[in-house]
């Protein structure tokens, strides 16, 4: 069943970032202050946004699991939400770099974006503890639900709020992302999103056969075990 | 649903009035870290943003403890089973345990405020009063609505009071950041409401967004 | 008023009902036996609709579980270990909140706390009074919106011998309602039931007409 459009998928990805890559390494200008350091701006701000992405993607799904009780959504739900923590920590390590770059420091709090990132993310933390420390299947996959709910209304209320309070002590700095890149830049950075949320569609589809799949071993085990014991 | 909620708001209300449980915890905490904070921070006095920034961030740690202790009589006398089989709508549970929260964090800031005007604020409280009220009141409700969502979210968790705490704050923070920034003008030598009407409306925004979403989501909560 | 075909229960990994099959027509008796541990407590659990069953057909006085789980309360009467009353309180206090809850009226709570013969001690906090008058309490409260099914689990543990039969008419055979019992006491519960469910290790041994011999066969 996810094996369906599978592969023109992971092609797609494959081509995807081979062309993102090869845009960032050659065509992309070198920025004037900054210099090559500046392109992990390329893969900075596509994981962040597709990490957001995926966080209230995964709410929605979470949503529908409450509202069908199909348990399958809850899973979907459960993956993307998981793969934006991985994808968070990447955001947070390469925002990190580019503060160090572009103004000395490991961090900043001029970054509405990545402050506000930073508090979503140690939301996002506390899904694991939540999610694990129930012991029934279904109390888990419900509480976990309404979790995702929760937290996916967050993240643009506080960014909201972050960006309220920071536009009056710090003046936008971010000339770069935004609307107004020049066209190379932009390009470059277009398809680099593209590339991004075909990689997290792809890992997502993998990691839900790869449960899938261990699922169905699982009740085939149970039910062998069943039948050898009567 | 008014009627119910309005019997267990009573109910958790004349046990607190007995117990005398969170609203004295809370608000001797309250007045401990301010204590902490003269210490810590080494400073007589506070004004403007710092004055702010102790105010709510204590207020916020108080609502936590307040928090913790939300569903404990439920927890530790076999009530929720007892709410399970009235016929009661969940949505009912949740207005009564969020009033309940609310009313204790109103009890806590009538000590909460003059102590703090004692202990550690500069400028006169009085005042800015009146426009800190509506900011008090607008905190207090964004504090209720989701400390009542999580602690019924934690509730069904190995470890209630660990979770609860890391899932509470950072939910918190635009509640933290609406009232800090609007009252950091007003807790100065001459107040001024500065964009008031700016961070009123995010708390506004706040609070509108969660009690919806709480109503929505509680009756999907303390079952089974 | 009851109906459980393959009625299945498990917590995590561990199957705790399986396979329970039987009717329990209104008005009659039904003894649930068995040892610690073989799904008593459970079963009358998701009979009170406190737990969600994960298989097999359920039917509570005219609602199927777990889909129409909010029809439960108004019908059943619960009396679980947990008295489900707060010691802070008064027993007056507690009943009337749960009149308030379920809708009924104030006069029900005099009643019962009369029939309970709590009367007197009405107003003391729940844990200045003996476990005895707290179960007395529980009763009253387990009757107070007259539901036609009663879930009974050790009813009569905690309660003075003579105390158990001023309840009779309330939670006994007297009461005309359909009522389960979940007891260690196999002679007592088997002489009050109609039909009887033998459970052992979350399988049921028998249903329907048994007698003591069996009974005391699930606790070999």
């Amino acid at each position: 069943m996810y094996s369906k459009g599978f592969r023109p998928l992971s092609i797609a990805t494959v081509v995807a970032l081979a062309s993102a890559l090869a845009l960032v390494f050659f065509y992309a200008p070198n920025d004037a202050d900054q210099g090559f350091v500046q392109k992990i701006f390329y893969v900075h701000v596509p994981m962040a946004i597709v990490a957001l992405g995926g966080w209230v993607a995964g709410g929605l799904m979470a949503i529908k699991h409450l509202r069908s009780g199909d348990r399958s959504w809850d899973v979907r739900s459960y993956v993307a939400i998981h793969l934006s923590i991985i994808l968070g920590v990447g955001v947070l390590v390469t925002g990190a770099i580019w503060a160090r770059a572009s103004w000395g420091h490991w961090w900043v709090w001029d970054e509405p974006v990545l402050v506000s990132f930073l508090i979503v993310f140690l939301l996002y933390c506390v899904y694991y503890p939540l999610r694990f420390s129930i012991e029934d299947p279904e109390r888990q996959a419900r509480y976990s639900s309404v979790f995702a709910i929760t937290a996916g209304a967050f993240v643009p209320l506080n960014f909201i709020a972050v960006r309220l309070a920071e536009s009056f002590t710090h003046p936008r700095v971010l000339s770069q992302t935004g609307g107004n890149l020049p066209g190379e830049m932009r390009l470059t950075f277009l398809v680099s999103l593209a590339a991004m949320t075909l990689l997290f569609v792809t890992l997502w589809k993998l990691e839900l056969a790869s449960k899938n799949a261990s699922a169905q071993l699982k009740r085939l085990r149970t039910k062998l075990n069943a039948r050898l014991a009567a | 649903m008014i009627r119910a909620a309005r019997a267990i708001l009573v109910k958790d209300l004349r046990l607190e009035l007995r117990t005398k449980e969170s609203v004295p915890a809370m608000t001797l905490f309250t007045v401990t870290v301010y204590v902490l904070f003269h210490f810590g921070l080494d400073r007589d006095t506070l004004e403007g943003s710092l004055a702010s920034g102790v105010l709510w961030v204590t207020l916020l740690l108080a609502a936590v403890v307040g928090v913790a202790r939300l569903f404990a009589a439920e927890r530790e006398q076999g009530g929720i089973d007892g709410l399970l089989l009235a016929p009661v709508d969940r949505t009912a549970l949740f207005v009564a345990k969020a009033a309940a929260l609310f009313l204790f964090l109103c009890a806590v800031e009538i000590v909460a405020l003059p102590a703090f005007a004692l202990l550690l604020l500069g400028p006169d409280l009085l005042e800015p009063l009146p426009r800190l009220l509506p900011i008090l009141l607008l905190a207090n409700a964004g504090l209720a609505a989701v400390g009542a969502l999580v602690a019924a979210l934690a509730t069904a968790t190995r470890a209630p009071e660990l979770i609860m705490p890391l899932l509470l704050l950072p939910l918190l923070v635009p509640v933290l950041i609406g009232a800090a920034e609007a009252s950091e003008p007003l807790l100065r030598d001459d107040p001024v409401a500065d964009r008031l009407g700016r961070w009123l409306g995010l708390l506004t925004l706040y609070d509108v967004v969660f009690v919806l979403l709480s109503v929505a989501v509680f009756d999907y909560l303390l079952e089974d | 008023m009851i109906e459980l075909e393959g009625l299945e229960r498990r917590f995590g990994d561990r199957v705790a009902l399986e396979g329970i099959t039987l009717d329990v027509p209104e008005g009659a008796t039904l003894a649930v036996l068995g040892p610690n541990g073989a799904g008593k407590t459970t079963l009358l659990r998701v009979l009170a609709g406190l737990l969600r069953p994960h298989g097999g057909r359920v039917r509570v006085a005219g609602a199927d579980l777990p889909r129409e789980r909010w029809r439960i309360p108004a019908r059943v009467g619960y009396l679980g270990h947990d008295a489900l009353l707060y010691r802070e309180l008064s027993g007056r206090e507690n009943l009337s909140y749960h009149a308030e809850l379920h809708g009924v009226d104030g006069d029900r709570v005099e009643e019962l706390l009369a029939a309970v013969g709590m009367g007197r001690r009405a107003d003391e906090p729940l844990r200045d009074l003996s476990r005895g008058m707290v179960q007395r309490l529980a009763v009253a409260r387990a009757v107070l919106h007259d539901p036609p099914l009663l879930l009974l689990d050790e009813p009569r543990s905690h309660l003075d011998p003579g105390v158990g039969e001023a309840l009779e008419p309330l939670i006994g055979r007297g009461s005309g309602r359909t009522r389960v019992l979940a007891s260690h006491d196999v002679d007592g519960a088997l002489d009050e039931a109609d039909l009887a469910l033998g459970l052992r290790g979350g399988r049921q041994a028998f249903a329907g007409v048994a007698t003591a011999a069996q009974a005391r066969e699930l606790y070999r």
